[in-house]
Parts: C-alpha cells; sequence; structure tokens
C-alpha cells in the first residue's frame, strides 16, 4: 500500500477558499481602507513633505556685469557668488529665507550710488532662477540691463530646496518657540482643572442621592453643542473691560492665559465628565464592606478604593482633555490676546502670511504631543483591568442629608457657570448697541449685512453636518463591521484599525492645512473636490472617525460571533444577516453616531477654515470671521443659532430613537 | 386660432438661437470688498456690460491672498476686483497679472496705478489709517484725545490702545511701513518701542481695533477710517482721528489674473472698475477715490481725507514685508502676556 501512496502525485495544498461573502466583504473594507489612505494618509504625507520644502537664495545662479562710468563699456560677467566672495557682504544666515523671501543686491559693491551713471546687466545661469525688477519677475539667461537706480530695486527670489531649515528657522525665532511653552503650560493647567473639577461632578452624580441628576447630567452637556469659540465671546462680555462681572477679575486681563483656561475648562469640562463618569458608575459594593469591616475612614476609603477604581478613567479624560486644550484653536483666538498658542500660529502664518511652509512646520510640532498622548492612553488603557465580575455585587449609595446637599450646591455652582455663559451670549445678541444701547433688537441676527457669508453660511452648515451625519455613518458602520465580523485577514485587519484610530491624534487643523496641500494640486485627479461640500463633509467625517467607529465596535462586539457561522450554515449571504438582524440590534449606536457627527459638524472649526470657499462658507467659522471683524455680537448671534439647532436635532434624535427602539429592541427587556 | 405645432417650433428654435447668440460670459472674480457691497457693484457692473455676468468669490484681505498664491500654477480667477494692491503687488511678482491699460486710465491719479507701462493693476479707492478714540470711556478714565501717533507713546494711554497685528493683518502692516517711511527706520522702530509699552492687545484684523474702541472694550483703536465711519453711523461714541504726521494707506485695486479664457470680457470689466460711473460707486463707503474731483464727503468724516495720506511707496512695502514683519515679530511677538 505504501508504495501506492508514494507513487501518487502531490496534491493540493489545503487552502480555506474564500466565499464570494468574503470577496464582498474584504471588497468593502478595501474600499474604506481607501477611503481612510486618501482622506488622511495621503495628506498627512503631503503636510509633512512640505514642512520640509525650504527656500534658500542660490548665489550661484546668477551672474552680474557692471559697467564703468561710461554706461557702456561692461566688465566681465561673474556669479553673484563670486561677488559676494569678495565683498563678504551677504552672510551665510541672510541664505535661509521663505517662499516670499527678497535678496538686495546693492550691497555688494561698497561704493554704489544711486545717483552714478554706472549701468548694471543681470541674469540667471539656469532657466529656473528668478529675481525682480521692482515687481516685475524676470526669469531666465537673458541679461537685463539697467541703471543705477533701478539696480536699487532689484532683488532676488530664492529656490527651492528640501531640509530641516524650517524647523531650525523655527526654533531660533523666540517668539514662535515660546508657543510651544504656552500651548504645554496652558494644556497642563486646565487639564488640572478640569480633571478635578470633573471627579467631583462625576463623583456627586454616580455616588450621592441628590436630587435632579437628570437635569444636571443634561446641563452638563450643554457645552458640546456650541462652537469653543462662543466661550470666549461669553467671557468677554461677562470679564471684559466693559464686563459685566469685571470687578472679578481684580484688575487682570482676560484677554490671555486667565481667559483661555476658563474657557478651556468650559468646554472641555463634558467629555471627562463622560469618560470619569462612566468610570466611576461601576464599583463593587464589596469593597466598600470590606473597607467598612476593617474600620477604614471615608477618607482613606476614598483615596483606597475610590480612587484607584477610577484611575484608568481619570488618565485617559487628562489626555482627551489636553490633547483638545493645545489643538484647539476658537478659544484662543478670541480670548488670548497676545498669548500665542500652537493652534493659533498656524493659523497667523498661513491667513496672515501666507507662510505655507511654516503653518506645515508648526502642524508638525502640533502633532507630535497628540500623538504621544494618543499612544501613552493606548497602553494604559491594554492595563485597565475588568472591575466587575459575575460575582460583584452593585455599589448603592446610602442617603447622606449633608454629603447630598453639598454634592448639589457643587453641582448646582458648576451648571450656573455653564448657564451664564451661555446666557450671557444671548443677552449680548438680543441688543443693540452693547454696552451703549441696551434696548432690545434684532439686528444681530442680520448676518447678511456682516462678513461671514450671512444666512446662506447657516443653511451650509445644516446641510453639511445632515450629509456629514448620513454618509459618515454608513462608512464608519460599514468599515466597523467588516474589520469586526471578518475572519482572517489579519494584517489588513488591524492595519484598518490604525488608520480608523489615527484621526484621534491628528488635530483638526493639521487635517484642514493638509487637505490644502493634497486637494489643492493640479495635478491630483481629486482636484476638482477643492472647495466643494464634498470635501468639507470628507474632512469631517475623517476628524472625527475614531470615536464614531468605536462605538460601532463597541455595539457589534456586544453581537456573539456565532451570528454569522449560523447564517453561512444556512446558506444565508451576509447581506441578509447584516439588514436582519446586525443593523436592527446595533441602531441604538448608529443612531449615536449619526447625532455625534451631526452636532460636531455644526461646531467644527479647526477643520474646516482652511477649506471653505465663499459658495460654502459655513455658520462656526462665519462666527469666527464675524468676531475678527469686530462685530462680536452677531458672532454671539450665530453661535447661539448654533446652539438652537443642535438642541433642535438632539430632541429629533431622541424622539426617533424611541419609536424606533421601541420597534427593534423589545428583545433587550427580556 | 388653430394650433400649430411647427410654428411653435420653430418659435422655440428662434428663441433658441437668440438666447446662445448673446450667450453670457461668466467671470469668476475674486474679492474682498465688504460683503454689503457685493450686491450693488454686480448690479451697476451688470446693468452696463448686460452680456457678462460676475460670480463672486468674496474673503478677507488675507485668506484671499493666500487663496490665490495657493493657486499659482492653475488659477481659478478670472479678474481681481477690489483686493490691496501690496497683495496684487506681490501676485504680480510671481507673474501671475496679465498687464492692461484700460480704457480712461490716464484719468486716474497716478498714485493708484501701477508704475509699468502697461500697468498690472489700477486703484479704485483708498482706506486711511486712522485713529478710533472713545470720548465716553476717555471721559471716564480722564485721558485727553491723541492728536498725533506719536501722542500714543504718553504714558497715559498705557494699557487703552489696540492695533492689528501686522502679522496677520494687512492693515497692521499698512501702519508699520506707513511708519517706517514716514519716521525713517530708527526713529519709527523707537517710535513702535514706546507704542508697544501701551498696547494692550494685538488684534487679527484690521477692523477689529475700531470696533473695539467703539464697543468700549478700548479706549483707542489702530485702525482705519470706514470701520469708524460705520461703528459711528450704528451708535458708537467714538471721534475718528486722522494722526497729524499723516496716515499710511492702501489702495484697493483690480487686475486681470494672467491665463484667464476670457480676457476681453475681464478687460472690459477693468475698464468699467476705472470708470467715472464706477468711482461715483465706491463713493458710498469710501472717501478717497482713484478719480480725482467727483469724491463726495462720506459721513462721519471729514471731507478731506486725502490730504491726510502720506506718499506710500507700494513696491517698497511689498518688497520689504518679510524683512519689516520678521523685525516687528521678533522686537513684539514674544510678548507673551498682556501686561496689566
Amino acid at each position: 500500500m505504501s508504495a501506492v501512496v508514494s507513487a501518487l502525485p502531490a496534491g493540493r495544498a489545503p487552502r480555506l477558499q474564500l466565499s464570494s461573502d468574503d470577496v464582498v466583504r474584504r471588497g468593502l473594507m478595501l474600499v474604506i481602507a481607501l477611503y481612510l489612505v486618501l482622506a488622511l494618509a495621503a495628506p498627512l504625507y503631503v503636510l509633512l513633505s512640505k514642512s520640509m520644502s525650504t527656500y534658500r537664495f542660490d548665489l550661484n545662479a546668477f551672474e552680474i556685469q557692471r559697467s564703468d562710468d561710461s554706461g557702456t563699456a561692461f566688465g566681465p560677467a561673474r556669479t553673484v557668488a563670486a561677488l559676494n566672495a569678495d565683498a563678504k557682504a551677504i552672510t551665510d544666515a541672510e541664505l535661509d529665507t521663505g517662499s516670499d523671501g527678497r535678496l538686495s543686491l546693492t550691497k555688494l559693491y561698497e561704493d554704489f550710488s544711486f545717483r552714478s551713471p554706472v549701468k548694471y546687466r543681470i541674469r540667471g545661469t539656469t532657466n529656473d532662477a528668478a529675481f525682480l525688477v521692482g515687481s516685475d519677475l524676470k526669469r531666465g539667461t537673458d541679461w537685463v540691463e539697467v541703471d543705477s537706480n533701478t539696480f536699487r530695486r532689484v532683488v532676488l527670489r530664492p529656490g527651492r530646496s528640501v531640509g530641516f531649515d524650517n524647523f531650525v528657522a523655527y526654533f531660533s525665532t523666540p517668539s514662535l518657540a515660546q508657543a510651544i511653552w504656552n500651548s504645554v503650560l496652558m494644556g497642563a493647567i486646565s487639564t488640572v482643572l478640569v480633571i478635578a473639577i470633573a471627579f467631583g461632578l462625576a463623583y456627586a452624580l454616580n455616588r450621592s442621592r441628590m436630587r435632579f441628576k437628570g437635569l444636571f447630567r443634561l446641563v452638563m452637556t450643554v457645552p458640546i453643542l456650541v462652537p469653543s469659540l462662543l466661550p470666549g465671546i461669553a467671557l468677554v462680555y461677562l470679564f471684559g473691560n466693559q464686563g459685566l462681572l469685571k470687578g472679578w477679575m481684580m484688575g487682570h486681563s482676560i484677554y490671555g492665559p486667565i481667559g483661555i483656561v476658563i474657557g478651556s475648562v468650559f468646554f472641555t469640562l463634558p467629555h471627562a465628565l463622560l469618560i470619569i463618569s462612566t468610570s466611576l458608575s461601576v464599583a463593587d459594593a464589596r469593597h466598600y464592606e470590606a473597607a467598612a469591616a476593617l474600620r477604614a475612614s471615608k477618607w482613606r476609603t476614598f483615596w483606597t478604593v475610590t480612587v484607584p477604581g477610577a484611575r484608568y478613567g481619570v488618565i485617559s479624560a487628562a489626555f482627551v482633555v489636553f490633547t483638545m486644550v493645545i489643538t484647539d484653536f476658537g478659544l484662543p483666538k478670541v480670548i488670548g490676546g497676545q498669548y500665542n498658542m500652537l493652534a493659533v500660529d498656524i493659523y497667523k502664518q498661513v491667513i496672515g502670511q501666507q507662510n505655507f511652509e511654516m503653518g506645515a512646520v508648526v502642524s508638525v510640532l502640533l502633532i507630535i504631543p497628540a500623538i504621544a498622548a494618543f499612544f501613552v492612553d493606548r497602553i494604559i488603557q491594554k492595563k485597565q483591568v475588568a472591575l466587575l465580575s459575575a460575582r460583584s455585587v452593585p455599589y448603592e449609595p446610602k442617603p447622606n442629608p449633608g454629603f447630598d446637599w453639598g454634592c448639589f450646591a457643587y453641582c448646582t455652582l458648576i451648571a450656573a457657570f455653564i448657564l451664564t455663559m451661555i446666557g450671557v451670549c444671548q443677552l449680548a445678541a438680543m441688543v443693540k448697541f452693547w454696552p451703549y444701547d441696551l434696548t432690545p433688537s434684532l439686528k444681530n441676527f442680520r448676518f447678511d449685512l456682516m462678513d461671514g457669508g450671512g444666512w446662506a453660511s447657516y443653511y451650509n452648515s445644516i446641510e453639511m453636518a445632515l450629509l456629514t451625519a448620513v454618509f459618515g455613518t454608513i462608512i464608519v458602520f460599514t468599515g466597523a463591521y467588516m474589520v469586526e465580523k471578518s475572519d482572517g485577514f489579519r494584517a489588513g485587519r488591524s492595519l484598518f484599525q490604525f488608520l480608523a484610530m489615527l484621526p484621534m491624534a491628528v488635530p483638526g487643523m493639521v487635517l484642514g492645512l493638509a487637505y490644502i496641500f493634497f486637494f489643492n494640486n493640479p495635478a491630483n485627479p481629486l482636484h476638482a473636490l477643492y472647495g466643494s461640500m464634498a470635501i468639507l463633509v470628507i474632512c469631517t467625517i475623517t476628524h472625527f472617525y475614531t470615536v464614531s467607529h468605536l462605538t460601532a465596535l463597541t455595539a457589534l462586539k456586544q453581537m456573539d460571533r456565532e451570528f454569522e457561522p449560523v447564517a453561512a450554515s444556512l446558506k444565508q449571504p451576509f447581506h441578509k444577516l447584516f439588514f436582519r438582524v446586525t443593523l436592527p440590534v446595533c441602531l441604538p449606536a448608529i443612531l449615536d453616531i449619526s447625532i455625534y457627527l451631526f452636532v460636531n459638524a455644526m461646531t467644527t472649526v479647526s477643520a474646516v477654515v482652511f477649506l471653505y470657499s465663499t459658495q460654502t462658507q459655513l455658520a462656526s467659522v462665519a462666527v469666527l470671521n464675524m468676531d475678527d471683524a469686530g462685530d462680536v455680537a452677531p458672532a454671539a448671534a450665530m453661535g447661539m443659532m448654533i446652539f438652537y439647532t443642535n438642541i433642535a436635532a438632539r430632541l429629533i434624535h431622541a424622539a426617533v430613537s424611541r419609536v424606533l427602539l421601541s420597534r427593534t429592541q423589545v428583545w433587550r427587556g427580556r | 386660432m388653430k394650433f400649430r405645432p411647427a410654428s411653435v417650433l420653430a418659435a422655440l428654435a428662434v428663441t433658441f438661437v437668440a438666447s446662445t447668440a448673446i450667450a453670457e460670459t461668466n467671470l469668476t472674480v475674486y474679492t474682498a470688498i465688504e460683503a454689503v457691497d457685493l450686491d450693488r457693484y454686480k448690479a451697476t457692473f451688470e446693468k452696463a456690460y448686460p452680456d457678462i455676468k460676475i460670480n463672486w468669490v468674496r474673503d478677507s484681505t488675507g485668506v484671499m491672498t493666500a487663496k490665490l498664491l495657493a493657486e499659482k500654477d492653475n488659477p481659478q480667477a478670472d479678474v481681481v476686483w477690489g483686493l490691496a494692491a501690496t497683495s496684487l503687488l506681490l501676485l504680480k511678482s510671481e507673474g501671475m497679472l496679465e498687464p492692461y491699460a484700460p480704457a480712461g486710465v490716464d484719468k486716474l491719479d497716478k498714485r493708484f496705478v501701477d508704475s509699468a507701462n502697461p500697468p498690472s493693476w489700477t486703484g479704485m479707492d483708498a482706506y486711511v489709517a486712522a485713529i478710533c478714540f472713545n470720548t465716553v470711556e476717555a471721559k471716564k478714565l480722564g485721558i485727553a484725545a491723541p492728536k498725533s501717533w506719536k501722542d500714543l507713546t504718553k504714558p497715559e494711554y498705557k494699557g487703552h490702545v489696540v492695533m492689528p497685528n501686522p502679522n496677520s493683518s494687512g492693515t497692521g502692516f499698512l501702519d508699520v511701513s506707513a511708519w517706517l517711511q514716514m519716521f525713517g527706520e530708527k526713529d519709527a522702530w523707537a517710535f513702535m518701542d514706546g507704542l508697544h509699552q501701551n498696547i494692550s492687545a494685538y488684534t487679527h484684523s484690521g477692523s477689529k481695533p475700531c470696533k473695539m474702541a467703539g464697543a468700549g472694550e478700548t479706549v483707542i483703536g489702530i485702525s482705519f477710517e470706514f470701520p469708524g465711519a460705520k461703528a459711528k453711523a450704528a451708535g458708537a461714541p467714538i471721534d475718528i482721528i486722522f494722526p497729524e504726521e499723516g496716515s499710511g494707506w492702501e489702495a484697493e485695486a483690480t487686475a486681470i489674473v494672467a491665463g484667464t479664457a476670457n480676457l476681453e470680457a475681464a478687460k472690459k470689466l477693468v475698464d468699467f472698475s476705472v470708470s467715472k460711473e464706477a468711482n461715483e460707486m465706491y463713493n458710498q463707503g469710501y472717501a478717497v477715490l482713484a478719480y480725482p474731483g467727483i469724491a463726495k464727503p462720506v459721513e462721519h468724516l471729514p471731507a478731506n481725507v486725502a490730504d491726510r495720506m502720506i506718499k506710500n511707496d507700494f513696491e517698497w512695502a511689498a518688497n520689504n514685508r518679510k524683512a519689516v514683519l520678521a523685525e516687528w515679530a521678533k522686537r513684539y511677538d514674544a510678548k507673551s502676556e498682556p501686561k496689566s
């Protein structure tokens, strides 16, 4: 027998056959991965290469001839480099410049006088060498003859090269390097404050028996519904030189670090509260019983049981807040005064000075702490162990009137702070001319008379937010489904997962600037998207991709992986399973993703501020531009319009959820 | 009457042919003029040239300049109508403008026309540096109105002056370049050193200091005359002061973008932009016009604004811009906190 077997030819190696389902799934995953590459990885790569693109005067690229006093007999042609070797007039440091650099030549000639009859001829030695006579651009190797007076007006233009010079230039400018320190300092102070306040709130909401918990939870989410510029505007009205509560500042100016910190606390608080509250909401009562049995004081129990249980949430929240503060641009723009921060620096470099290369440099710098925070957070998350096991007994706080009323007072204080900030904006938006004419008026809502795009920008914002919510939810959920429910193809899936997590670490401004470089390149076939509504939608979806992706993943993980094999054994195609089972089960998460995308699309400024066009101005950008132009009250009015729209969206979301969930989620109750 | 489909078709065909015969040209026009003026300028032009339609693309001066530069290798605009002359010089030095001498250019004030022949840009009107002074707040604090730029360095104004940051605002640069041209380099920097001691904030936009003065957020806002007049009309208690040394100014100007597919229509627009009719149109907001002798006084502004303008060398400003801004940033940007 064995002889017969050995005589048989070797068979085909056994291999798992790809079913048509698998092919479709991998195809879909590839499509969404391609989307992430085009909308994220490629623009970031172009941004990085732009930050390395430098400009330098190449003195060997120009030649000059000089005549004698007759103005007719010219001496030999010499390169500018050779002339400078003699005159030593231009130092090496002067040669490094930006895209708009200009180098004057008169200092090459010690005896230069603009009245002299001497004439000059100048030309490039290559076809690319460029120089200006006055403001006329000359290029190439033809001689250009000028008299002495005109030679004053001849300046060289720099050539392009690649290197780290931009970074060197950035760090050697003290005011710019200061921005890094300022950003880190503001981030650190705000983080400490927000975490302390949010921990107190989360503790009160989860570990006390105070009343109106639901109402407080609702009020605490209000800051999510407004652009980060709005707290800045509110602070101007509260504590500015004409502020209602100016006396509270005790002579200090709100414009600067104080304003940045207070505003940052306002707009990051809901995010920190959400994360910490989640980690405090679960607790094992047996730990507290053990602590009580060991006669530990309340204080000691707090530090040995409560805090360690919540520490991962606290650390995670700290990184989220820190990243948000250093990458936010709206708030320091409005209230920062002269306090220079990295995110504002990008705006100043790009919009103020058209220095795109330096903008790219600052972007790269801004990405570093954000990515570092992101990875540290990931490592810490991995260490997190489940707090709840099957034998845990849920902790129930006992009534304690003194403590409960303390919590109530604390929550009321924070809620009052949030509502005052919103209220003062509403007030300022409704009066005629703050602070000199306080008669009620709707004049500030006549946006068409101001810079910023008028009412059209408001409707554009709603359109953009709706498109983002619809397409974003489809893309994100499909991507998450393919990652979670596909078998095999491990490398592809982990690469996809990495791409999906990356947007969390990329600040909005950086993404926006990267989009300019990538899409506004005529050689790019996607160039047509530039300036369209589509690019705003793509940018916003990408910017808020990670949180949506994680929400979808969490919902999908709740579903047993047995569903797919069962469907396959019943010979049901996966799309049938997807639409009949997966989608209805995950409906709550899908609705959450879409409202998350809608609200953020309404309020985002940083990602879209470089990308909007005249036809696609947005309400959030209008707030920025109106404030910029000094029309602060209309800016507040537009901010309030965004706020009301988001409230309406939330209400619709709640109503739709209730109807749909009563139909699809009955099984959860069983 | 009997219905005849053939005749209806024929009529339709005639209408169609007629409508294509006067096919209109669409011009993409980049601009930084005030949002409220867009419709008025468009309507006036299209009345004069019914076969040309304007599609506005509008943004602030800085953003518009950045956009044009970013599109250097693939320009989207046909014409730029209403952008700072300094910005247009920047575009000219990139070879982005099509030189053209519009009909009637010789009637314009020479200061408002590019020095090259044919000119690459032609001016419309000017905005002039001015100080907005809040009289109500000044009275409360007991400080007197400044008369000159040099007055602003007096200790009594400490913490009460706001000006635009030249690194992010064209108006801010206009002020700095004017001081450098008026006082000479050494004195100008000494003046700015003194002024810096009194500044409470450098803003990002040029009109904001004046609006801040109007709202009492500051007493003195270094800005230009246009937002001052507007704020005053809205009820702000301010005086608009033109310092006695003279004021820097910037021309709003027009240019054809090189490579436009609609050169003929673009030329017509530029012809119109320098016409007397167009200048009268600019006069509704701007007191100083490129077309001499026709300007009527603007409400809340003195009649002689044009006399306050210094001799401004746009070319010098454009070619020294980078060096001046770098020096300014080195001296004053490092101030990290407003001194209170």
